[in-house]
């Protein structure tokens, strides 16, 4: 009823993987700077963007989020040398694993974020929740955990 | 007690398997007569001449001991499931398909529809003008007939109802089955839940030489001569040996084929599927200083069917289980 009166625009649910050394830094001058983006997304740092395993975004979608955004060091720039390397294979492999599970391999964004890059941190969220906002609600974002 | 009440109760049950599990019991050989000294047969409808009413009949777990192939694919299925686990002290997942879901999980990807429609319909070899498809319920005037319905999806023997042990294979290999026999026997089991076979990896097991080389280009097995020396991902052949529980020592890299990961994952990996892209990005060449988008784009293409390379045996119990409806909508509750 209440739905039917108001319409309710789709927001999604984003889930950011950000390396510590590199994006969540640049995700913090973000906020110090107070550089304002949409509160889409929930960051999780981890180590290294080379932590990130192919489980924990697949694992996020079954969950029900609509889009996942990798982020690390620019390449070159890995504080351990090379994981961010092995982010971008495996995010290669995922995305094209993706499109045969039948999902937009769009849903899944790498990108790189230095500390010193706030203002880049912010223009990334607002456009990757605006893509996602144009290819609607994840695979499993409305379906219940089955039986 | 005679010796005859004293004699435990072995079954064996068939869901959606080709059957190759059974044999696999019988590839026990002689060793079978020493499980027949030790228990009789209750149910195996591969083998004896048991009812499913006669199953009914059982007590509760009266059933000392069942080996249970196959996925769960058919409302029959299910029930029978359900029935076996309370009439069985333990119930034994026995091969990839009651472990994983196994070959028939790979149904996963279509939907019921689509599978009718290309087996009964579309198939090059049917010839079936009339469109005539399989019915859950046939009314005619002598009486109604009843056929079991699929289930939306196939799922493992362990989706389903509570699993005591599992040997995995596609099928068994004898000695792993001798192996969990003696085991039992011996009153030795490892804690219920496990996996009774190797802890490792296949790669554990394989002696071929592996020289930690770079992908460039995948390679199908049929489409280039195999070295039967050098470690198959080498080669650029995708094997999937670092991501399979060990304990077949290896048969299929040491018959000159890459491991297609019937065993399951290894102890602590949930998805085999996402494992193996793991460990596959720490070989392909992507992305590196050199590499270009369009090398990326012509080494991925070189890479078909995923679905069947990497999750061949493990759809079912993978994370995702299936193919996903992008949007969201079309699974709405």
């Amino acid at each position: 009823m209440l739905k039917s009166v108001i319409k309710m625009e789709f927001e999604p649910k984003l889930v950011g993987f950000l390396c510590k050394w590199c994006s969540s830094a640049g995700a913090d001058l973000a906020g110090v700077s107070r550089r304002s983006y949409p509160s889409n997304l929930v960051p999780i740092t981890v180590n290294c963007s080379g932590r990130i395993d192919v489980s924990h975004v697949i694992r996020a979608f079954r969950d029900g989020a609509d889009g996942v955004l990798v982020s690390g060091c620019h390449p070159g720039d890995c504080h351990y040398t090379s994981g961010n390397y092995k982010a971008w294979r495996r995010v290669a492999l995922l995305k094209h694993v993706l499109e045969d599970f039948g999902m937009n391999p769009d849903r899944v964004k790498l990108e790189w974020i230095s500390a010193t890059e706030g203002d880049k941190f912010a223009q990334t969220v607002k456009e990757f929740t605006k893509e996602i906002k144009e290819l609607g609600p994840g695979p499993y974002s409305n379906v219940k955990e089955r039986e | 007690m005679s010796k005859k009440e004293s004699k435990k109760k072995v079954a064996a049950y068939w869901a959606a398997s080709c059957g190759g599990c059974d044999v696999a019991l019988l590839g026990l050989h002689e060793r079978i007569l020493d499980l027949l000294d030790f228990a009789d047969i209750a149910f195996w409808p591969a083998a004896t001449d048991f009812k499913y009413e006669d199953l009914k009949g059982y007590e509760r777990n009266e059933i000392d001991l069942t080996f249970f192939n196959g996925g769960i694919r058919t409302s029959e299925n299910r029930e029978i499931a359900e029935i076996i686990r309370e009439k069985s002290e333990l119930l034994v997942a026995y091969g990839s398909c009651a472990h994983q879901g196994g070959i028939p999980g790979l149904a996963n990807m279509s939907s019921n529809e689509e599978l009718f429609e290309t087996v009964y319909k579309n198939n090059p070899t049917t010839v079936n003008p009339e469109g005539v498809v399989p019915q859950e319920l046939t009314e005619r005037e002598e009486g109604n007939l009843n056929l079991p319905g699929l289930q939306e999806r196939v799922k493992s023997l362990s989706q389903v109802v509570e699993v005591d042990y599992t040997v995995p294979g596609c099928p068994p290999p004898p000695e792993l089955t001798e192996d969990f026999l003696d085991l039992l026997l011996a009153g030795n089991l490892p804690p219920k839940g496990s996996v009774v076979a190797g802890e490792k990896t296949v790669c554990d097991e394989c002696s071929r030489e592996w020289n930690k080389e770079t992908i460039d280009e995948f390679h199908r097995p049929q489409e280039v001569e195999i070295d039967p020396d050098k470690c198959l991902l080498d080669q650029g052949i995708i094997c999937m040996g670092p991501v399979t529980r060990s304990g077949c020592e290896a048969s299929c890299p040491e018959a000159n084929l890459p491991c297609k990961g019937c065993f399951g994952p290894p102890k602590k990996v949930e998805d085999q599927g996402t494992e193996m892209l793991n460990s596959l990005a720490s070989v392909v060449q992507i992305g590196e200083e050199g590499g270009s988008l369009e090398g990326e784009k012509a080494l991925l293409s070189n890479l078909p069917d995923t679905i069947g390379t990497f999750y061949n045996f493990s759809l079912a119990n993978s994370i995702f289980g299936g193919k996903v409806s992008d949007g969201g909508n079309d699974e709405q509750e």
